[in-house]
């Protein structure tokens, strides 16, 4: 926080009144929902709350969300440390040309995200006919989900790491190697510990937005009850059914995975802007 | 790999790329080139065809409509609260803060069923805009709450850095010279918010013409009515009309691409921080 002079602060109702207008303009946008999710979950009480959370379907569906998210956030995160060191440690031509193209699916419509993949591997898609010779099936299954869960969360990992390295520089590393390191062993004694906020960073909100992903996940699901619905698609059968008591209690277990990311952001926020006043 | 390694002596550089390059190529690109290439199969008669429908038409007029609403509102709010954040301290100050960022890391589809279920006519908010024979639920109002709540925090993420390295002296002068503070803020302080103000706007729009999950409980899905653009690429699939479809999405993507270009350009110029 700047500090501030009476002559750049502004007079004591315009602050109340402005202060009034954002926390009023948020309570009724973010916190009433959010608290309306958790009344409805337990308004029919917690028995009703217990059994729709551990009905088969619903355990099949976080089963299914949690094997999406286990195969496309560590792809991603994979991507995301080899893109960043290819990227911050050397200067090529087109640098710019492809950070843009890593930003890409950030600016796709979810739907179209699935859609690619209908249009590759869908029955009428191009590699449709050969992987019905074959007897196999990627689309209306979990392979193809998979598929459009990394595709839109594609630049996560990769946007955190970037300017961070980029701000770091080489001359750790060089250090390293001119003590005799290998690069291996630079990358993981120098590296690793310099960018593990970052990189921890960009996967728990990589995984927030895999575990919650409904769009892309919805065109490519064949929404099979209890086999190819994620928890997400899980809570729009029960909703439409007008289950709403069980739709919720599904929304809420998503709705804690939301929170539980918010407060680890926040945190590392916290540990990392302390880390910079250090230095 | 004695290869020519450009300005480091780092290794890695030809694994790291290539693994980079190859990766985006199969995930990303391949993928979205496919879009293109099967929507040029239809011709540009079969495109125009596709397209050229009343259907089409009050679907993009609705998305886009209310997308430009959506970023301008975001564009308000977002900046009121931005200088709240900033400029001010209070109780509970942190905490809004990090609830800024609720509807990144809420499942679109929990937003949407809160959002729906809230505003419907027997909703906590929709009953009490029952008796003023106010529909939000079910119709464009109802819409537009869905992509306002999707799109706030851009502009206040955008907003944010800019504000805090805002150098207080130029205010102090514009002070001693007379001005007002509302002459300050508005003569000093906001053009040099112009470009991120812009910035976030434009990315709160991107996405609201994208959006899916928080909007289709809540629209209605009239067609012709409540129908978004996206919503009608799925209904296409599902009557399985991959011709529409394509189509559609092309449509969707070159739009995409334009404000990506839009956006990247004035993140040059502004040096803006990124945000998700």
């Amino acid at each position: 926080m700047s500090v501030q002079t009476r002559s750049t602060q502004d007079p004591l109702w315009t602050r109340v009144l402005l202060i009034g207008c954002a926390v009023g303009f948020l309570a009724v946008f973010l916190f009433v929902p959010l608290a309306l999710v958790f009344a409805e979950a337990f308004r029919k009480g917690i028995k009703v709350y217990a059994d729709a959370v551990t009905e088969a379907n619903t355990l099949s569906a976080i089963y299914l969300t949690l094997t999406v998210a286990l195969v496309s956030v560590p792809l991603n995160a994979v991507f995301g440390v080899g893109a960043s060191w290819a990227i911050a440690k050397f200067s090529f031509k087109g640098k710019s040309l492809l950070l843009s193209l890593i930003d890409l699916p950030f600016a796709v419509s979810p739907v179209v995200s699935g859609l690619v993949w209908v249009l590759l591997f869908g029955a009428r898609g191009l590699f449709g006919p050969w992987l019905r010779e074959h007897d196999l099936q990627i689309i209306f299954a979990a392979p193809g989900m998979i598929l459009a869960t990394v595709f839109v969360t594609f630049p996560f990992v990769a946007r955190e790491l970037i300017p961070l390295m980029q701000a770091q520089g080489n001359d750790q590393e060089y250090a390293a190697l001119s003590l005799g390191a290998s690069g291996w062993q630079t990358f993981r004694r120098v590296t690793l510990p310099n960018i593990k906020w970052a990189l921890f960073y960009g996967i728990i909100l990589c995984n927030a937005r895999a575990m919650g992903e409904f769009g892309a996940v919805s065109v490519v699901s064949g929404h099979i009850r209890g086999e190819t619905n994620t928890l997400p698609l899980h809570v729009e059968v029960l909703y439409n059914e007008y289950n709403s008591a069980a739709a919720f209690a599904c929304a809420s277990i998503l709705s804690v995975l939301g929170l539980l990311t918010l407060a680890l952001k926040t945190f590392i926020e916290w540990r990392v802007g302390l880390r910079r006043q250090k230095h | 790999m004695q290869a020519k390694r450009p300005r480091s002596i780092l290794p890695g550089f030809g694994l790291s790329l290539g693994f980079t390059l190859a990766y985006l190529g199969l995930v990303v690109l391949f993928p979205l080139l496919m879009v293109f290439v099967k929507a040029s199969g239809l011709g540009w008669r079969g495109i125009f065809e596709a397209l050229w429908t009343s259907r089409v038409w009050a679907a993009c007029r609705l998305s886009f409509g209310l997308s430009i609403i959506a970023g301008l509102l975001n564009g308000v709010f977002g900046l009121l609260i931005a200088w709240v954040l900033t400029r001010y301290t209070f109780p509970g100050r942190r905490f809004l803060e990090a609830s800024v960022d609720l509807p990144f890391a809420m499942p679109t589809a929990v937003a949407g069923i809160a959002l729906t279920t809230l505003y419907a006519p027997n909703g906590w908010i929709g009953s009490l805009l029952k008796p003023y024979d106010i529909k939000v639920a079910f119709a464009p109002p109802g819409i537009l709450i869905a992509l306002v709540f999707i799109g706030l925090p851009f502009v206040v993420r955008t907003l944010q850095p800019v504000l805090e390295d805002f150098e207080t002296a130029q205010e102090e002068a514009s002070a001693t010279l007379g001005a007002t503070r509302w002459q300050t803020f508005r003569r000093v302080v906001f053009p040099q918010l112009v470009p991120a103000l812009i910035t976030g706007t434009t990315l709160a729009f991107a996405r609201a013409v994208g959006e899916y999950g928080s909007v289709v409980f809540i629209a209605g899905n009239m067609p012709g009515k409540t129908e978004i653009l996206p919503l009608l690429i799925i209904t296409k699939l599902e009557q399985y009309d991959y011709e529409g479809a394509t189509a559609l999405a092309a449509m969707m993507l070159v739009v995409s691409f334009v404000l990506l270009l839009v956006i990247n350009f004035l993140q040059r110029k502004t040096l803006v921080r990124n945000v998700a």
